[in-house]
């Protein structure tokens, strides 16, 4: 048997003292979370200790007809504040990549902004903005869920903006001008080569701002009604009020859904990774 | 001679913060042509053939192609069709849809344009090479398919933007003749940049030399080569032997210039030369003797300090009795490791009065 | 790059509709809290701009104690405490969060991305449930303190019974939790700027230090510290802000004591009723924020005329 060859001196990644911290930390990470899904199959009501095994808790999670809705609305503002952000942020990405105007450094300064400042200021400027101007309540679903979206777009989109600015600062110039030198007019040499070029960039901004929108509690609580709970808003009363395995089994649902989107996320950016990023 | 594709009247480009790249240049380019704009770095070279293709709005001056003005023609609509020196080979689009794309813009209809495409891949000798994706072809073989991709168009003007840089030597020599090919195949004008002479020299019918926004010298390769018009064509093209002189009189259609080292030498009366000049000789034209040469030939007794070795010749390097330093090539035709001179020794260097060269700056 | 007018339309058509999303959602809402900050609750609901600074001023009122002579400076206390409990948790998180980016940093390429993920995907996760993970760790009866409790009884087994019986520590409801719930939340949120500054990095710095002589710790102070400082600042930013705001750890894992900042504007808006108080509180919290980037900015400023930002 080969002997393992003496550790180099850069080679810190093997060096038992940084592992160990490694180790310790990754345990404090996860400890509580394992315990926190351990506890969702407990047959015990109360959560001290473990006892049984049974699914029934799950059962109850999904038949929670409360939970169900809470569910819905959470994907359905998710999805309609990703496809407006994705846009939104696309444009915001354009514009600063591509035009030099003036007070631009001021601009760049407000598009941050929102991602900046503590969520709790945002979220009771919201709530008086809504309350000041009258927006239209008691709106049939899924309208009644405008005034979250709305504000989840606005944190949102910078986030994605971000991320496809990221993108096109290494966009090769002359694929446009070689698109445009083949007979093709502004939009479709954005259309058919800029828009490709970010298209990485905006399943990553894509992503980001449905797992955002997805787990956002604070932003949510100050813009949502009665009628408009989001699955973070429903599990905090939950917690706050009754706790049961069940409040474990809604939230273990909830990090598998994370997870397996993170998962997709990561697929998806390996497979469109395939299309280099060539200007050569 | 044919008519002028291209007419460049007056044209200046200034840029913000005071660059100017281009200085009041006039030129014309026949159709048909190899043409190239040769210089080195930051004479304007790019600048100008940015203008030609539209993506740049000239400051001062007009452009016309076949007659008409492109003021205020953007690039999409003008009959000319260029290859950037990246490629720009758009890295989502399979081969065929590469350069068919531009067949797509004009509203050519599917089938028609697909055809098209294959033809000029044939053309370019990538036939069969359609569905490839670009980052499964090497270097030379996406620049082929940007060159088909320009062509399948059928432009007037082909403006090539430091086609061969980014080959490696051999691909580049082979290239240098395909483009050649290409060219009069094709029979459009093709519009190179290129900082290396080499290239502009072996491809081009006429160039263009560059320096500082302005056009020094336009002619054929050998007439840039035998007859520059001045100090800084004649040491961009090829190797040059520069001495100083001064023009001291004339004898008949001679001149007579006193040359540092050589002292006083009859050359052929030039043009617009006068008082103090560069005296200039291309390497080939020296010779080297053991024994002193007639006196019909200019020459001098030198020392050799220095010999470079390149395999089928060798450099060398001589100095004059003023202490400047000439250069020379000699063939190795015998084989053998023996030199057939030795650094150190004491030699004769000459040439024929006509080979001189007389240069004001 | 263009300017704007070479392409007017093209330049509009993109701008204008984040343009008018920043304005209309951010600006305004903010703008409306600025300006109940300096107005007076009329009846339940409305509220009347008046230009007053009761609100401000209530921020530095002295309310007397009940049962003492004396009065306390409530909300002043609750943003030092805020400041200081956020200042601690950066603190923590960056000297934790160092090592842990120097170990992806330096781990063989195999192994990094994988890394990177691990320490990554908690922050994926949401927060509140995090938080609430935390709840069940830290109880009287949960699992830290069955471990203590364990540790515990084994000492005093080989001691013959020399530490007497296991009290469990109260760690729920406590300032104590509220730190350690931000700290085991805001973690992976540190590690990622430390390991992209470190990324942007050259081997051959390190090497060279070593080549030099420097003992390993050296190494690290004086070379590989000083290089990584952008990205310590970034972290420091992105950890403290978000730790001064915050508002599901003091409210899940604190006591009625542990409040911070955000739960008091929280009161504010909802229970209490008092939109102008919580209006200027909340533009408190954004000084102070602006206060600390403008700080960072200056820092970074001298650092980049001093060369010795890469």
């Amino acid at each position: 048997m080969a002997r393992k060859p003496a550790i180099a001196p850069l080679e810190y990644s093997r060096r038992w003292s940084l592992r160990s911290i490694f180790i310790a930390a990754l345990v404090f990470l996860y400890a509580p979370i394992f315990v926190l899904i351990a506890f969702s199959f407990s047959e015990s009501r109360r959560l001290i200790n473990i006892q049984g095994f049974t699914f029934d808790w799950y059962g109850k999670a999904l038949e929670n007809s409360d939970l169900q809705l809470a569910f819905a609305n959470s994907f359905t503002i998710a999805f309609l504040s990703t496809a407006i952000s994705v846009v939104l942020g696309a444009m915001t990405a354009l514009l600063l990549w591509r035009f030099r105007f003036p007070l631009k450094p001021v601009y760049e300064g407000v598009v941050v902004l929102p991602i900046v400042i503590p969520e709790i200021c945002l979220g009771v400027a919201l709530l008086a903005f809504f309350a000041r101007i009258d927006w239209p309540q008691g709106l049939p679903w899924p309208l009644n869920l405008s005034q979250i979206t709305v504000s989840h777009v606005a944190f949102s989109f910078p986030f994605v903006a971000m991320v496809v600015r990221a993108r096109l600062a290494n966009f090769n110039r002359e694929l446009e001008e070689a698109a445009k030198d083949l007979g093709a007019g502004e939009w479709p040499a954005i259309r058919d080569v800029i828009v490709p070029h970010m298209k990485p960039g905006l399943i990553a901004g894509g992503l980001l701002a449905f797992t955002l929108s997805l787990d956002d509690f604070v932003i949510t609580f100050f813009t949502s009604g009665p009628d408009t709970v989001t699955f973070p808003l429903k599990v905090y009363s939950m917690v706050r009020f009754s706790v049961t395995p069940e409040v474990n089994a809604a939230s273990t649902i909830l990090i598998v859904i994370t997870v397996v989107l993170t998962a997709l996320a990561m697929w998806l950016q390996g497979r469109s990774g395939k299309l280099p990023s060539m200007g050569h | 001679m044919t008519q002028a594709i291209i007419e460049i009247r007056n044209v200046s480009k200034r840029f913000p913060g005071g660059v100017t790249a281009v200085d009041s240049i006039s030129l014309d380019i026949a159709a048909g042509e190899f043409f190239a704009l040769l210089g080195p770095s930051g004479c304007g070279k790019t600048t100008l053939l940015r203008m030609i293709a539209g993506f740049e709005v000239p400051t001062e001056g007009e452009i016309l192609i076949d007659g008409q003005p492109m003021v205020g023609v953007p690039p999409n609509k003008r009959p000319i069709n260029m290859v950037f020196q990246s490629y720009a080979v758009f890295p989502h689009m399979s081969v065929i849809d590469n350069v068919a794309y531009g067949l797509k813009m004009d509203g050519v209809e599917k089938q028609e344009r697909l055809r098209r495409a294959e033809e000029a891949l044939g053309l370019v000798k990538l036939g069969g090479f359609g569905q490839r994706l670009p980052h499964q072809l090497s270097g030379g073989q996406r620049q082929r398919v940007a060159l088909a991709r320009a062509l399948v168009k059928r432009p007037k003007v082909l403006l090539l933007d430091e086609p061969l840089s980014a080959l490696d030597a051999k691909l580049r020599e082979a290239m240098q003749i395909e483009l050649v090919r290409l060219q009069q195949s094709v029979g459009i004008t093709f519009v190179i940049v290129t900082h290396d002479q080499e290239e502009a020299l072996s491809m081009a019918n006429r160039i263009a030399v560059m320096d500082k926004g302005l056009v020094r010298q336009v002619a054929p390769p050998a007439e840039l080569y035998e007859f520059p018009n001045c100090r800084f064509v004649a040491d961009f093209i090829g190797k040059t032997n520069l001495l100083e002189g001064q023009v001291v009189g004339l004898e008949g259609a001679n001149m007579l210039i006193e040359v540092k080292g050589i002292g006083r030498v009859a050359v052929p009366a030039a043009e617009g030369v006068a008082g103090d000049v560069r005296v200039a000789v291309r390497p080939e034209k020296l010779r080297l003797d053991k024994n002193e040469p007639t006196a019909d030939r200019i020459h001098f007794r030198g020392r050799v300090t220095d010999i470079a070795y390149h395999g089928d010749s060798s450099w060398v390097f001589v100095t004059d009795p003023a202490g400047h330093s000439l250069m020379t090539a000699i063939q190795n035709e015998a084989r053998s490791t023996q030199q057939s001179v030795v650094v150190g020794e004491e030699i004769w260097v000459s040439w024929a009065p006509g080979d001189t060269l007389l240069l004001n700056d | 790059m263009e300017s704007w007018r070479r392409n007017r339309l093209v330049f509009f058509l993109v701008g204008l509709p984040p343009t008018f999303w920043l304005v209309f959602f951010f600006l305004a809402p903010l703008t409306i809290i600025a300006a109940f900050s300096f107005g007076e609750k009329v009846g339940v609901i409305d509220i009347d701009i008046t230009g007053t600074l009761d609100s401000y001023l209530r921020i530095f009122e002295c309310v007397p104690v009940a049962g003492s002579e004396g009065c306390t400076q409530v909300y002043l206390t609750i943003f030092w405490k805020s400041l200081w409990e956020a200042g601690l948790t950066t603190f923590i998180c960056i000297l934790v969060g160092f090592p842990l980016a120097l170990m992806i940093y330096f781990a063989s390429p195999r192994w990094k991305p994988w890394l990177l993920l691990l320490i990554v995907l908690p922050f994926w996760t949401n927060l509140l449930i995090r938080t609430y993970a935390l709840i069940v760790m830290l109880r009287g009866n949960g699992f830290i303190n069955k471990g203590l409790e364990a540790l515990w009884n084994g000492a005093d087994w080989l001691t013959f019974g020399a530490l007497g019986n296991f009290t469990p520590l109260e760690m729920m409801n406590t300032d104590f939790a509220v730190v350690f719930g931000m700290v085991y939340v805001f973690l992976p949120f540190t590690v990622l700027p430390l390991y992209a500054a470190l990324e942007r990095l050259d081997h051959s710095f390190i090497e060279a230090s070593l080549d030099l002589g420097a003992g390993h710790l050296r190494a690290f102070w004086t070379v590989i510290v000083p290089l990584a400082m952008p990205g310590i600042a970034s972290a420091l930013i992105i950890t403290f802000i978000p730790a001064l705001g915050t508002f599901l750890q003091p409210d899940l894992l604190g006591g009625t004591d542990s409040s911070l900042i955000a739960n008091v504007i929280e009161r504010q808006f909802r229970s209490a009723n008092d939109w102008p108080f919580g209006s200027a509180l909340s533009l408190m919290l954004l000084y102070i924020t602006f206060f600390v980037i403008a700080l960072q900015a200056f820092f970074s400023r001298r650092r980049q005329q001093h060369g010795r930002e890469v």
